[in-house]
């Protein structure tokens, strides 16, 4: 290649070139010493414990406290399973909606598509605070905006208030967070179906392909690289999550626990809460538990998904 | 296109789960805002119905503005997202252009090392950033804020642009340096101008979360001097539970600046998402 050849000869000429240094330098800064640093720093501490003002090595123990002693496993075991139920709605009603969604905005001379693909992606765009407040007050039966509505399509009787009780509140948030998301599926699919070329399209139709079986003969494994893109970006965000959770429900993650996930217990063992003292080791190894979690679900999609989709290129 | 594709009833039905779904987006939105102008016998006697001459009422309103110093909260939100914001994308863009022009060892790696970010989230470092800001006196001031801020929107940012200046046309660069521009020159005069549309994208994206984000505020700078818009808000919620017009009102006054910024540039955003796509 031309520019190769021409880069290679610079680089022949001028040895030391200092502007290089100097364009990556506050980034690199930037990023090394407040994320990269403080990711090891977290690692580390995890290893440690605070006995008599100082720190000292136990190596594992602090994670063997935290799957062992019973004064936090049981909260760490819940705080994973409701995680893990978190993420399964997320991937079950999430994403099969935004590529629903998106399969009908792409497809064509669908007029206002530009209105519906605005509206739509509101919510995304709203802070964990008014969401999970906003949700709040319409669930509350206090308010009576639900029971109101359904009563629209005749399932009062199933009204109950989700958020107060044990058994619904973790779906019920959940799908709050659904609500609030969806835009990015959505977006992300419609994306990948618009850069599906006309001829494909075409080349289906002429063999008789269409509507449903060509969603799902033709565009559906085009578009997979960006359902494996979506997947992880959930799995991320929703090992990372805390905010709605927060909102809704307070530190505590009530009624009894039972929206607790990840996010919420680190917050809780970092900062203390009610009569428990913070502790930043136990912190530090939550945090790790949540790093290798994330970092597992992205190897997973980096060496499967990622080696085994190659990305069409046309 | 060819006809077959699309009959009267399809379009019907298509049209008829969108509006659905735009519904269900909007009406939690809607609902919020319509009952922050009644009156609290208004709010719980017909909370689907808009507020009428009968029912409309500012109480909400002059309570918040009242008891939240919710104009400081803005400023604070305010200046930690220019400031965050700026530097991200000074600082982005340079390193794009680094990893994108010159051809150095390490480059890859340098890509990878900067890219890690994108999916790692920053949170996760989040005890270390507090010993950190603890440590350096930043506990409490906006710096903190900006400096992870920036940390945290320059992995995508990078990744964005880079993507980007590798399609500026390299014959422009070279009769530039043929000219005699310095390495910077070029970057600031010829290549920026050109990247404008992804670093507005960028700005976007990275701004989003900047705002809308509650750990870090809640977290590093929790006090009423530094508290931002969302800390404030989330407070300010949490006292008055049992005033539903203070409430709503609060939760509109948060909603309206994000939703008219929204609309403003939801154009710019739907295509940095969609780009290259859309034709």
């Amino acid at each position: 290649m031309d520019t190769e050849t021409m880069a290679a000869e610079t680089r022949a000429k001028r040895p030391i070139r200092w502007h290089v240094g100097v364009f990556l330098a506050p980034a690199v800064l930037v990023y090394t010493a407040f994320m990269i640093l403080p990711l090891f720093g977290t690692l580390q501490l995890s290893l440690f414990r605070n006995i008599e003002q100082s720190q000292v090595f136990v190596g594992l123990g602090n994670f063997r406290t935290l799957f062992g002693d019973p004064n936090w496993s049981v909260n760490f075991w819940n705080a994973l399973r409701n995680n893990v139920w978190f993420f399964v709605i997320h991937m079950l009603v999430q994403n099969p909606i935004g590529i629903l969604l998106a399969a009908l905005l792409s497809s064509p001379k669908l007029r206002f598509t530009a209105f519906y693909r605005t509206a739509i992606f509101v919510p995304t765009i709203l802070s964990f605070v008014i969401v999970g407040f906003a949700w709040k007050l319409i669930l509350s039966p206090i308010w009576g905006v639900a029971p109101h509505l359904m009563d629209f399509v005749g399932l009062k009787s199933f009204f109950t208030p989700w958020l107060g009780k044990e058994q619904y509140a973790l779906t019920a948030l959940s799908l709050v967070s659904v609500w609030q998301f969806v835009g990015i599926p959505m977006m992300l699919i419609y994306a990948a179906l618009l850069s599906i070329p006309d001829e494909v399209i075409e080349a289906a139709e002429c063999d008789g392909v269409t509507g449903m079986a060509q969603f799902w003969k033709i565009k559906l494994p085009l578009i997979l690289p960006s359902i494996g893109i979506i997947s992880i970006l959930t799995f991320v965000g929703n090992f990372n999550a805390f905010d709605l959770i927060y909102t809704a429900q307070g530190a505590l993650a009530g009624p009894n626990y039972s929206t607790d996930i990840l996010g919420t217990f680190l917050y809780r063992a970092f900062f203390g809460f009610q009569l428990q003292v913070g502790d930043p080791n136990m912190g530090a190894a939550i945090a790790t538990i949540m790093f290798l979690i994330i970092l597992a679900g992205v190897c997973v999609y980096l060496f499967l998904v990622q080696t085994r989709l190659r990305r069409y290129q046309f | 296109m060819s006809t077959a594709t699309h009959s009267l009833p399809r379009t019907i039905g298509a049209h008829a789960i969108l509006i659905t779904y735009t519904v269900i987006a909007l009406f939690p939105v809607i609902l919020v805002v319509m009952n922050s102008f009644k009156s609290r016998a208004g709010i719980f006697g017909a909370p689907l119905t808009p507020p009428t001459t009968k029912t409309f009422d500012l109480i909400g309103y002059t309570t918040v503005f009242g008891q939240g110093d919710f104009f400081h909260y803005f400023q604070n939100s305010l200046v930690v997202t220019v400031a965050s914001l700026f530097f991200v994308l000074l600082f982005g863009a340079m390193a794009a252009f680094a990893l994108s022009e010159y051809r150095f060892r390490g480059n890859t790696l340098m890509g990878l090392y900067l890219a890690l970010g994108i999916m790692i989230p920053i949170r996760l470092g989040t005890v270390a950033i507090l010993q950190l800001m603890v440590a350096s006196g930043l506990v409490n001031t906006l710096t903190a804020l900006i400096l992870v801020y920036t940390a945290q929107g320059l992995p995508l940012a990078i990744f964005i642009l880079s993507e980007f200046m590798k399609q500026v046309s390299n014959d422009l660069k070279n009769a530039g340096r043929i000219d005699g521009l310095s390495e910077y020159t070029i970057f600031f005069r010829l290549v920026l101008p050109l990247v404008r549309p992804a670093m507005a994208t960028v700005a976007v994206f990275t701004m989003i979360p900047i705002w809308n984000d509650l750990w870090f505020p809640l977290i590093l700078a929790p006090s009423e001097e530094t508290k931002t818009v969302t800390l404030g808000a989330q407070l300010f919620l949490g006292q008055f539970v049992t005033n539903w017009n203070a409430i709503l009102a609060a939760l509109s006054l948060a909603i309206l600046p994000v939703l008219i910024l929204y609309v403003i540039f939801s154009r710019q955003l739907i295509r940095g998402i969609t780009s290259g796509a859309v034709k």
